[in-house]
């Protein structure tokens, strides 16, 4: 058995919402898991069920070899991070890291040491004496950081800790809270709809939708190898371009072009994917793009364009190229980097 | 130009304000500080005499009521136990009360919640005696319980207090669940300190209502050892003087609570923020 271990976990709210589907999971120690999935796909759910904060409906979720099912949140020695913060308005920082320690009886002396070893690795330990109200988004973010570290858990939730920070910011803190994370070693789930926060963060990720775990795996897996349309829609920025088409005798026919030598034996409508980045210029190329718009970022331009009658069709090429509004781009598909996709139950075919 | 002469004139309209509320208590004030043949002879005085010790010294002291039982200084102590009681609790009770209402999972909480609060339409007066015949019954007339318990159990302090926890985010209570803490610690190291303002602002309420409490302590004391300020009012006798004087120092508690509390309360507001 892992670390912990989530067996058929359900959960049907007392209003009738089914948000989790007998969703089964194992998560290593040490290991740093993302769930993500759009908003109300149930990850928050699954997270407060670990919490404890959610009764489980159905199944089991054992935590470092105990059955936690019936054990009061108060009791699982987990701590999370609220997408808020909820830190304790009227105690100041040293308060609220303090507290959690307290409660559990731990003398004063180590109290002050533990409270200080963290707010020196958050770099708090200027602020100790203020009150939350009177900290910036980020340093709250820190305090909220501190104390679920100073009580070293055994596992650490963060419920999309950074979504009320401001772009810059969260670049910033994500990349923190994974050092963090590598240095302290502690297990940590961390819910987020933000692919690109999950891609960084993960060791591994779960794609969630609809209450289901799409797919589980390395960030690198899952970019590479999505087993479902909804996962290759989900991962990726700018998103896959999706085309329909029809496979038969392992020639797939799209919209204006062909792709013979299919690697699957499956024939009927089917859902193409291209991720923009999968695309190089080259002369006679399959794809016949006439562009509409060019967004240059500086080291990457994103260009859409028309391709017969699919609007928005994205092409990612290097910053340095300059492509003109109305031109018509030949592209071929690098390497064979194309999806299939069946186009009425979404599982990937080739 | 137009400005100041707005500004004027509504300064003129709050010092004529002032100067309605102020000077009936002032006349008073002065009044009490001659003696009663004057004020019998010249009606109400604008300025200060000089009898001050000597009248207020007397009525303090004086051994009043049928009996001659009672001092004013023993109705001032009586009315202090008595609303400092009802204050003390009826706050605690309504804030447990709100808890239990917010907090626990209690079935038809807020059936419940309005039950409670409906007997805000009912007010001492009507149930005035059946209280008193539970009171007799259980021997409490004539002691400070049965002062203090009938009217302590307040549905607007319950009624505040819960409107306020609804208020409360429930990541707090999750977060300390999280950080370890039970029921009752959660009611005594989040909830109270989070509404300490509301809490003074209650006891600030909860005193006045309880001094001022006249007909309730008129119906449940026989013996003058419990009248109180406000049943001395009407039942102290003598001279037009001295009853000024009384009238004075029946006003001089509340007041006094309330500049006591009132740092509180302006603090608490003030770190709240
Ligand atoms: N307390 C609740 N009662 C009923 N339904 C709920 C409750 N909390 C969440 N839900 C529903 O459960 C589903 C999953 O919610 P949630 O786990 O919060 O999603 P996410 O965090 O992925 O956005 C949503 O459809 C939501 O409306
Ligand atoms: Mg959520």
């Amino acid at each position: 058995m892992s670390f912990l271990d989530l067996k058929n976990v359900t959960k049907i709210y007392p209003n009738g919402t089914k948000a989790v589907h007998e969703t089964s999971l194992s998560i290593d120690e040490g290991e740093f898991m993302v769930f993500v999935g759009p908003s109300g796909c149930g990850k928050s759910t699954l997270l407060r069920m670990v919490a404890g904060l959610e009764d489980i409906t159905e199944g089991d979720i054992n935590l470092d070899g105990k059955l936690m099912n019936e054990v009061d949140p108060s009791e699982r020695d987990v701590a999370m991070v609220f997408q808020n913060y909820a830190l304790y308005p009227h105690m100041n920082v040293y308060n609220n890291l303090a507290y959690g320690l307290k409660n559990r009886g731990i003398d004063k002396e180590t109290i002050e040491q533990k409270v200080n070893d963290a707010a020196k690795l958050l770099q708090i330990s200027d602020y100790l004496q203020r009150k939350p109200s009177m900290l910036s988004g980020g340093q709250r973010q820190r305090v909220a950081m501190g104390r679920a570290i100073v009580r070293n858990p055994k596992i650490f939730l963060f419920d999309e800790p950074l979504s009320n920070l401001d772009a810059k910011l969260r670049i910033q803190m994500r990349l923190e809270i994974k050092k963090l994370q590598q240095k302290v070693g502690v297990t940590s789930i961390f819910v987020t709809h933000d692919q690109v926060e999950a891609m960084t963060l993960a060791d591994r990720l779960a794609v969630i939708n609809n209450g289901i775990i799409e797919q589980l795996g390395t960030p690198i897996e899952i970019y590479d190898n999505p087993k479902s349309l909804f996962v290759a829609g989900f991962i990726g920025s700018p998103q896959m371009n999706f085309l329909d088409g029809n496979l038969k005798n392992k020639t797939l026919s799209a919209e204006g072009f062909e792709i013979k030598d299919v690697n699957t034996e499956h024939e009927g409508e089917v859902t193409l994917g291209i991720r923009p980045e999968h695309l190089v210029q080259s002369e006679n190329g399959l794809i016949n793009l006439k562009v509409d718009l060019v967004e240059q970022l500086g080291s990457d331009n994103l260009v859409y364009g028309q391709l017969k009658n699919i609007k928005d069709f994205c092409y990612r090429c290097p910053g340095n190229q300059t492509i003109e509004k109305g031109s018509n781009l030949s592209l071929n598909i690098e390497n064979k980097k194309y999806y299939i996709f069946d186009k009425s139950t979404g599982k990937r075919v080739n | 130009m137009t400005r100041f002469i707005t500004s004027s004139f509504s300064h003129l309209i709050l010092l004529i304000g002032i100067l309605i509320m102020v000077v009936p208590v002032w006349m008073i004030f002065a009044s009490s500080t001659h003696t009663s043949s004057m004020i019998n002879m010249n009606g109400l005085q604008i300025f200060l005499g000089d009898s001050f010790y000597e009248n207020y010294l007397r009525v303090l002291l004086y051994q009043g009521g049928f009996f001659k039982e009672i001092t004013a200084l023993k109705m001032f102590f009586n009315s202090f136990i008595m609303a400092t009681g009802v204050a003390i609790l009826s706050v605690v009770t309504s804030l447990m009360a709100a808890y239990a209402l917010v907090y626990y999972r209690i079935k038809h909480a807020t059936l419940l919640f309005w039950i409670i609060f409906i007997t805000i339409l009912v007010p001492l007066e009507l149930r005035i005696f059946p209280t008193y015949s539970v009171m007799a019954e259980l021997n409490l007339v004539n002691s400070y319980f049965g002062l203090i318990v009938p009217i302590s159990a307040s549905a607007i302090a319950t009624l505040f207090f819960r409107q306020f926890y609804k208020t409360v985010p429930d990541e707090l209570l999750e977060s300390a669940k999280l950080d370890g803490a039970n029921t009752w610690r959660f009611f005594v190291d989040f909830l109270i300190p989070l509404s300490k303002t509301m809490i003074v602002a209650m006891l600030i309420f909860m005193f006045v209502f309880g001094y001022n409490q006249y007909l309730w302590p008129l119906l449940v004391t026989t013996s003058e050892q419990y009248w109180t300020v406000v049943m001395g009012l009407k039942m102290m006798s003598g001279s037009i003087v001295h009853r000024f004087a009384f009238v004075m120092m029946s006003m001089v508690p509340p007041i006094l609570i309330i500049i006591v509390l009132q740092k509180h309360f302006i603090k608490g507001v003030f770190q709240d923020k």
